[in-house]
């Protein structure tokens, strides 16, 4: 790791501290009794050292170390919304596709920077394949429900997220070797954004945004987190290939596509009658509760630097 | 030492697989002597819920299983026999020559806790649960002190389809439902049917 990296970590580590100091402050003050916002606060930030330490560790292994832990989120997403959605007997090839051959190969193509394959895998070989293959089963039942099902959670666990590694294999000029500060520097805007959404909306929310889809969001909230989080992502150009000023239209780019990527998949999950998609995260739900954001935001990212900057 | 191996090796990979995700809603994980009966529709359901106990009920907790599938020398007469000490029944037997739950009664009378399937076979249609034999009703009736607590394993029949060998790593959960006991003046059909909406009840809304 560099220089840079190194003092990244450093401050991520700073202000979890700070956070874990303010959390146990406020367990302190309201006493023993369990108090549902407060714990789940400690559970979120105790959770967030696990997941900066395994970001850390990755970080450490460079670009496979990346691509392998992107892997991994796909897989535990791609299962939380396989898991959630119905399908019948006969989709079990294009699902059995979907986890044995889509995923494995859409990380093996970033791995091989083979743009021209990786950029196009899934949106149209899978695209194809998957409806054939449940095709061949015979069953007519909800048919274009189904295949679009599949299709869908592919998109977003695989070919979204693998957006993140894939910012490895992107050449810009004056930026050699240090495509990891740019995933740093996405990964951290986009959470905190949701961290600050959650917090100024805990502190001054009041009137909801969408209260259909999630009522938790609130326009307090929703403003303030962005406007943080933007302010934080134009203060960290210094890690980027951008200036002061593309760093904040960047930030608030992936901020927004984050927020609206949180309400897309909170309307799915509401439609199937569950408030989160898993619980392998604790205080945060599953997989794709953390990450709804970042399937949004990551792909977007992606082509503008490859378009502006590579 | 082979046998627990093996168990050992059996249940992480269930758990590694679908998770086995044990919701206890209507009671506790409690050693206190139980039948638990379940929807069945593969092979893999009695490991799945075996696997979602704690270990210290699962030593006294015994899978019951259809000795014509599983009496067949070899692997998987050990599996059944040694690793997961089942006790097994003959559905075939013509009934004349005695009582074919009788095993069940004396792993009841030993004081173990059953995993019983009371659809008799498994279900591999598109209903949802099929009808209950009548095994489970003259188990309560014979075993009043015994809690009978339903549970419903969502999910394994997508993650091993009949015929498939790969299995595909879903999440199973398994909901533990309130204890039920035969009530004094329950018929057979009463009860069964009780027992049945009791377990369906635990099932997850489809859309």
């Amino acid at each position: 790791m560099d220089h840079n990296t190194l003092s990244l970590f450093a401050g991520i580590g700073a202000l979890l501290l700070l956070a874990s100091l303010i959390g146990r402050l406020l367990k302190w003050r309201a006493g023993p009794a369990p108090h549902a916002v407060i714990d789940n606060l400690n559970a979120r930030i105790n959770a967030w050292w696990v997941m900066v330490l395994v970001i850390g560790i990755a970080f450490v292994f460079g670009k496979y170390g990346v691509i392998v832990l992107f892997y991994g989120v796909s897989f535990y997403a791609l299962r939380e919304f396989m898991t959630l959605t119905p399908t019948r007997r006969s989709d079990y090839p294009a699902l059995a596709a979907a986890f044995y051959l889509a995923l494995p190969v859409q990380y093996l193509l970033i791995a091989m920077d083979w743009y021209g394959l990786f950029s196009i895998f899934i949106p149209v070989y899978l695209f194809l394949l998957l409806p054939i293959l449940a095709s061949l089963g015979g069953d007519t039942t909800r048919f274009l429900e189904r295949a679009s099902k599949v299709q869908w959670g592919l998109m977003i666990a695989v070919y979204c997220v693998s957006a993140v590694p894939a910012l490895m294999t992107l050449d810009i000029p004056g930026f050699e070797g240090r495509n990891l500060l740019l995933i740093a520097w996405l990964i951290i805007v986009v959470q905190l954004s949701d961290v600050l959404q959650y917090v100024c909306g805990k502190l001054f929310g009041k009137r909801k945004v969408a209260p259909n889809l999630s009522p938790s969001k609130t326009l307090e909230g929703l403003l303030g987190g962005v406007a943080l989080a933007t302010l934080i992502g134009a203060m960290l150009c210094w890690i980027t290939p951008f200036t002061f000023w593309q760093a904040a239209l960047m930030a608030l780019t992936v901020n927004a596509m984050g927020f609206f990527g949180g309400l897309v998949m909170s309307a799915i999950k509401r439609d199937r009658g569950v408030k989160d998609w898993g619980h392998m995260i604790e205080g945060h739900g599953g997989m794709l509760d953390r990450i709804d954001s970042v399937c949004f935001a990551a792909p977007v990212f992606f082509h503008f630097v490859r378009y502006w900057w590579a | 030492m082979l046998a627990s191996l093996t168990a050992f090796a059996i249940t992480s990979a269930a758990r590694l697989i679908t998770g086995a995700r044990a919701l206890w809603l209507g009671c506790t994980p409690q050693p206190v002597q139980r039948l638990y009966f379940a929807n069945h529709s593969s092979h893999g359901d009695f490991v799945l819920l075996w696997a979602a106990l704690p270990e210290t009920l699962r030593r006294h907790t015994r899978p019951v299983a259809g000795a014509d599938y599983w009496c067949k020398p070899g692997l998987r007469e050990f599996i059944i026999r040694r690793v997961f000490n089942a006790v097994l029944i003959d559905r075939q037997r013509p009934s004349a020559e005695g009582n074919p739950l009788q095993p069940v009664l004396d792993a009841f009378a030993q004081g173990d806790s059953l995993i019983f399937f009371p659809e008799g076979t498994r279900n591999l249609g598109d209903e949802q649960l099929l009808a209950f034999k009548s095994g489970l009703y003259h188990l309560a009736a014979a075993n009043p002190q015994v809690e009978l607590v339903p549970v419903w394993i969502a999910n394994l029949n997508r993650v091993m389809p009949k015929g498939r060998a790969l299995p595909l790593p879903l999440l199973c959960t398994l909901s533990f439902g309130e204890p039920l006991h035969l009530q004094d003046d329950e018929s057979k059909q009463a009860f069964l049917e009780r027992a049945r909406q009791a377990l369906l009840n635990l099932a997850p809304k489809e859309a």
